[in-house]
């Protein structure tokens, strides 16, 4: 706790000391290929820094037992930490309450959870959920199903040649059927930066709540979910120095109390007979079953070392590597940078004239910087710039400026073996 | 330092080659057999048709969009195959797709010839499917499906290569 106010109260005037922090991470001493790995594919998972992995160690050799059951001190301790990583990540968005923030195994099941806990229940035929073309897979598919259960409709706010959101498009989708919203904080493929705060409004506006997906957000920006007045915000550990598996939910107190279960199962109910259950208050209503206390217990200790380093630090860091990436990148004849949106976050796509990506990602492989190719789950993104699939390289505060010149310097190989 | 594939290996000038100036492209006239072959992963789309005659190969072409990979293996599949029986054609497909999985020891007799420059894919998991691609949609020509895939049910990782 102590080191969430340390970095509250600093304003973190100093930048970032990479190479300090950078012995914080074992994983980067990695050689791949016989060359030093250069890790780029942060927006798929990022690495784990020592503090953290020991948290992990830590709980597993001294504190482990199953939580809210027993009374022997095991049990206790488990419960105790257990709720501290939820205070810790309630400090980390600043939401209100410790109970609006839910344990998930990660942003697709948070996601999931409103569909299916809000949506199932509130949504009927002819209602419509507004999305975005930004959308990842997994804020596309749930509103599907949902779609097509209940007979209403999915609407899908555009985007310009530069992949950022035409908010007066938005605006105009909404109407007296609009029941839900639904959109990206960042988007995975492009790192667009949403306008989020004047989206949630004009939802708010029409009496609509919202949901974020801030899977690409929550690792690089300041989130505030109480200055953002958002509905709902889900995202994942593994994406912020945490472990796989576990991600949080924030939802409104109000709607989180409104919502139908999710899941059934122990330790959310109060009372069970073969005639009626009653549901446990939340957030347990919404954490059925044992839940990955090891995980979320780390998770903690990652949002302690995220404050400690400073999250205006971190921006800052990768707001420089993202600068000086897009500049390197852009001298390159023959590459394209896909998303140019004015506010971007961590992400460089990028597609090699007569080049298929994944042939640039071996190829780069062969050289230890490892980034991802593909459709980056956001098949619409792809529809949307008339691309296949791009290369994307993404950012982490641990990156250096020379490992974006290794970047550059395995692109012109690419060109170079591919004589384009 | 982790032992990975040396992918210096598989981006060889026969592979760059055959990827800069395919042979074989266009589909041939009056084509017996035709099928579309797709990696929804990676976005690989290849369209193959080809002619069979007395049971022997006599004409066979290809186009589409993909990768370095799937490309050069498409080019040099269909080299490969002009002439040949639908019998020795299956072999080569059934061999290479070994080959491609890791499944074939090289210092054994085969037939695969200058196609063992795609040895290299079997140390990268994620690029087999490009190289076996063409051969699997070449098996679903001769066995009259219209469209496979690289995913699901027609997968060629799981599935036998052409029992669609």
């Amino acid at each position: 706790m102590t080191a969430i106010h340390t970095a509250v109260i600093k304003p973190s005037p100093i930048a970032l000391d990479v190479e300090r922090i950078r012995r914080d991470f074992p994983i980067l001493k990695l050689k791949v290929n016989g060359k030093p790995l250069v890790f780029l594919d942060n927006a798929a998972s990022s690495q784990m820094p020592q503090p953290v992995i020991d948290r992990w160690v830590r709980y597993q050799t001294s504190q482990h037992a199953n939580i809210h059951r027993a009374v022997h001190y095991l049990s206790e301790t488990a419960t105790a930490e257990y709720e501290a990583a939820r205070r810790k990540a309630q400090a980390f968005i600043n939401a209100r309450e410790e109970r609006e923030v839910i344990f998930t195994s990660g942003t697709t099941e948070g996601i999931n959870l409103v569909m299916h806990g809000y949506g199932r229940k509130f949504i009927g035929v002819g209602d419509e959920i507004i999305l975005t073309t930004l959308e990842h897979h997994s804020n596309i598919v749930p509103w599907q199903m949902l779609a097509e259960e209940k007979g209403a409709r999915l609407r899908v706010a555009p985007v310009n040649d530069r992949g950022e959101l035409l908010l007066d498009e938005y605006r105009k989708l909404f109407s007296g059927r609009t029941k839900f919203v639904g959109f990206t904080h960042v988007s995975n493929a492009l790192g667009t930066i949403n306008p989020v705060r004047e989206m949630i409004a004009i939802a708010h506006e029409h009496g609509v709540p919202v949901l974020i997906d801030g899977a690409q957000a929550a690792p690089h920006l300041k989130v505030d979910v109480h200055e953002l007045d958002c509905d709902f915000y889900a995202f994942s550990g593994h994406k912020l120095c945490g472990p796989t598996g576990i991600g949080v939910l924030y939802g409104k107190a109000r709607l989180l109390e409104q919502m139908q279960p999710f899941k059934g199962g122990g330790d959310m109910i109060l009372s069970v007979t073969f005639e009626k259950t009653t549901y446990n208050v939340i957030p347990q209503k919404f954490e059925a079953g044992t839940p990955p206390i090891a995980a979320a217990i780390t998770l903690g200790a990652a949002f302690d070392y995220l404050a400690e380093t400073g999250m205006d630090r971190i921006a800052a860091q990768e707001t420089e590597l993202l600068d000086y990436a897009t500049a390197e990148v852009n001298r390159l004849p023959g590459v394209r940078i896909i998303g140019t949106a004015e506010k971007k976050a961590a992400v460089l796509s990028f597609v090699v004239d007569g080049v298929h990506p994944h042939d640039v990602g071996t190829l780069l492989n062969e050289e230890g910087v490892a980034i991802r190719t593909g459709h980056h789950c956001a098949q619409p993104v792809m529809q949307r710039f008339k691309v296949p699939a791009t290369s994307r390289a993404s950012f982490a505060f641990y990156n250096t400026l020379a490992e974006v010149d290794a970047l550059v310097a395995a692109i012109r190989k690419v060109r170079r073996v591919f004589g384009s | 330092m982790i032992a990975m594939a040396d992918t210096k290996h598989l981006y060889q000038e026969v592979i760059l080659d055959h990827n800069r100036k395919p042979r074989n492209w266009g589909l041939p006239q009056e084509a017996t057999h035709r099928a579309e072959g797709v990696n929804p992963l990676c976005g690989d789309d290849i369209h193959l048709a080809l002619r069979l005659a007395d049971d022997t190969v006599e004409a066979i072409g290809f186009e589409g969009e993909s990768c370095a990979i799937c490309k050069a293996s498409a080019s040099m599949m269909t080299a490969a195959v002009k002439g040949k029986s639908r019998a020795d054609a299956e072999q080569l497909a059934h061999e290479f797709r070994n080959m491609a999985t890791g499944q074939l020891d090289l210092t054994q007799p085969h037939h695969l010839g200058r196609l063992t420059v795609f040895a290299g894919v079997r140390d990268l998991p994620t690029r087999v499917k490009c190289a076996i691609l063409p051969w699997h949609t070449l098996q679903a020509a001769f066995n009259a499906v219209a469209t496979t895939s690289t995913e699901a049910e027609a997968d060629p990782m799981h599935a036998p290569i052409g029992g669609a």
